[in-house]
């Protein structure tokens, strides 16, 4: 649910620091996931959806509703996140996101088609060795 | 003992869709319905302006030709349509299709189903009078604060109308705002006579109906996952829904046929136009979208079960379109060298002027395809030495003389602005009248006892 995942980013960004984390490096999200994105009313939405299963938790961890809002900062007012474990996928609400949306909207984008795209070029940290193996594809 | 299918084949996922995918789905292979949606949430709007133009119209015109193609096939298959192509006419649509079933000789062979009680356009006055606020469900504001600007008003329906039709014996059931998922959902209620309050099942076929209502969106169009390795994507196979009685259904397209059914294409789909997974509503019931289980059971065939549902809501949803304004975009294009800069400085020309004409605008709104215009300003940075760059500025306002003014002050920057430029060959850009979309909620009794289905014979 959007409400707990955010509770869950917020305590993750507090003073507490975990030990012996192993060295990561940023990677882009479009090696990690695919995306489709539509709209509802002002409101465009990413589905994210992992490219193998066992990179659903590292976006579950890393693609927080915090992080998603600080990549779209300016562009929209407010992000919601839902999880589907059993799709591989997280669900993002982008608010106001469309200038007004469907026909009101001046955008080239006024349905949030390619919000998805968009999505994919935030960086998340991923483990070095699985970055190698990502890049190498 | 081999399991008894329902196979429900999307013909059309909008107005405008490939025109060859119906008759490919009803020759192609075997299926039993023809499922073919139209309507977004501002088409109802467009139609109604067209039939305020044409009583006659008001519908989607295209469906007629297309009856006109497949009727033969689909008479000699036994193949039955569902179509919310009824638009806010839906009896002249019935008419004209059945006009179109005695010319090809189909007289005594078809009977068409004809849903109506949706359109709740001349009932406003009365609704808001008797205490239904019909309140935007994004703002909150009642409608009665633009009621005079009103231009359709329509109730979802759910899948109800298309089973009593079905029952009634019709082969085509032409409705108006149905929704996209009842029109795959009557089909296989009646088709295995399931309760309609079995909320299970409901979801189930919710879940098939949102999977196919796009077409090919699901069999590989539009597909991101390994988009250069689908193939055929000349003569896409649009999906086709197989539904079992245990509720799980399998999807899948016609044998050679291009694009590709994965567990991919399906995922995409599913999360398209998504909010809340855990409750998916529509008339009929509630889908929770994390229950869902997906298998690949083949090439081109993935399996579909688990879903689980609630209850439906004592709620409609209203799509309701109304007049907002003006807009107009129009574009110019300016070529290398420094490119990016010449269209900048042809940006803030533009907008100078418009400030010193005193115009008013609601918004104005400049993008620079090849530069910003779909990711904004996650773009990275711009490339210097680009070929060239599109100016696309686009304004809107209430009224409609400061948006004709500015369609009148694009051309002008060709020689009064920085140079090579080129790309305005089309000309002034257009005017547009601006249609928002209202969306709100009534109580389904309001609408329920005025729905009515008749069956008509060819």
């Amino acid at each position: 649910m959007a409400g707990s995942s955010r509770k869950k980013s917020a305590s993750r960004s507090g003073r507490f620091r975990r030990p012996a984390v192993p060295p990561s490096r940023p990677v882009q999200l479009r090696w990690l996931a695919h995306a489709r994105s539509g709209d509802k009313g002002n409101t465009a939405n990413v589905g994210l959806i992992a490219l193998e299963p066992e990179y659903y938790p590292i976006l579950v961890r890393e693609v927080t509703t915090a992080r998603v809002a600080r990549h779209f900062k300016g562009m929209v007012s407010g992000v919601e996140r839902f999880e589907l474990p059993n799709l591989g996928a997280l669900n993002f609400l982008l608010h106001d996101a469309l200038d007004g949306g469907g026909t009101i909207s001046l955008k080239t984008d006024a349905q949030g088609k390619v919000y998805s795209t968009a999505l994919l070029r935030m960086e998340i940290p991923v483990p070095v060795s699985l970055a190698r193996r990502l890049i190498r594809k | 003992m081999s399991e008894r299918v329902v196979r429900i084949a999307a013909g059309q996922g909008f107005w405008g869709d490939w025109l060859e995918a119906p008759v490919r789905q009803v020759r192609g292979g075997p299926i039993d319905y023809l499922m073919m949606d139209y309507l977004a949430e501002v088409t109802m709007s467009i139609m109604q302006k067209q039939k305020s133009r044409d009583p006659r119209a008001g519908y989607a015109r295209d469906f007629v030709p297309l009856m006109e193609r497949i009727l033969p096939d689909v008479v000699e298959r036994g193949i039955k349509v569902t179509s919310n192509a009824g638009g806010v006419n839906p009896r002249g649509c019935a008419e004209a299709v059945l006009e179109v079933a005695r010319k090809l000789g189909l007289g005594g062979k078809l009977r068409i189903g004809l849903v109506t009680g949706d359109d709740i356009l001349d009932r406003l006055d009365d609704l808001i009078a008797r205490g239904h606020p019909l309140a935007d469900m994004e703002t909150g504001q009642p409608l009665s604060e633009i009621r005079d600007k009103v231009l359709s008003a329509n109730a979802y329906l759910g899948m109800a109308p298309i089973v009593e039709a079905l029952r009634g014996g019709a082969d085509v059931v032409i409705t108006g705002r149905v929704t996209d998922t009842g029109l795959t959902l009557g089909p296989i209620f009646h088709e295995f006579g399931w309760s309609p309050e079995d909320w299970d099942k409901v979801a189930a076929g919710t879940v098939a109906g949102h999977i196919i209502e796009c077409g090919a969106q699901a069999s590989g169009g539009n597909l991101l996952k390994g988009w250069r390795s689908v193939k055929g994507m000349a003569d896409p196979g649009f999906p086709i829904v197989e539904a079992s009685a245990d509720g799980s259904f399998l999807v899948t397209k016609h044998p050679k046929t291009g694009g590709v059914v994965s567990v991919a294409s399906v995922t995409e789909q599913l999360v398209y136009e998504m909010g809340d997974p855990g409750s998916y509503i529509t008339p009929d019931g509630v889908a929770d979208f994390t229950s869902i289980q997906l298998r690949q059971a083949g090439r081109d065939r993935v399996r579909v079960s688990g879903i689980r549902g609630g209850p439906r809501t004592p709620m409609l949803k209203v799509s309701i379109a109304y007049f907002y304004g003006y807009k107009a975009v129009g574009t110019l294009v300016y070529s290398w060298p420094e490119a990016y800069d010449k269209a900048k400085a042809a940006d803030r020309i533009l907008r100078q002027r418009l400030a010193d004409l005193g115009l008013e605008f609601e918004q104005i709104l400049t993008e620079f395809v090849g530069v910003d215009a779909t990711h904004g300003k996650l773009s990275g940075p711009p490339d210097p030495d680009a070929p060239e760059v599109q100016l696309r500025i686009g304004v809107r306002a209430r009224d409609k003389a400061p948006v004709e003014r500015f369609t009148r002050e694009l051309a002008p920057l060709v020689l009064t602005g920085p140079p090579s430029v080129t790309g305005f060959a089309g000309g002034r850009p257009a005017v547009e009248e601006v249609v928002a979309y209202w969306p709100a909620l009534i109580d389904r009794r309001e609408i329920e006892r005025h729905v009515k289905v008749e069956v008509l014979e060819a």
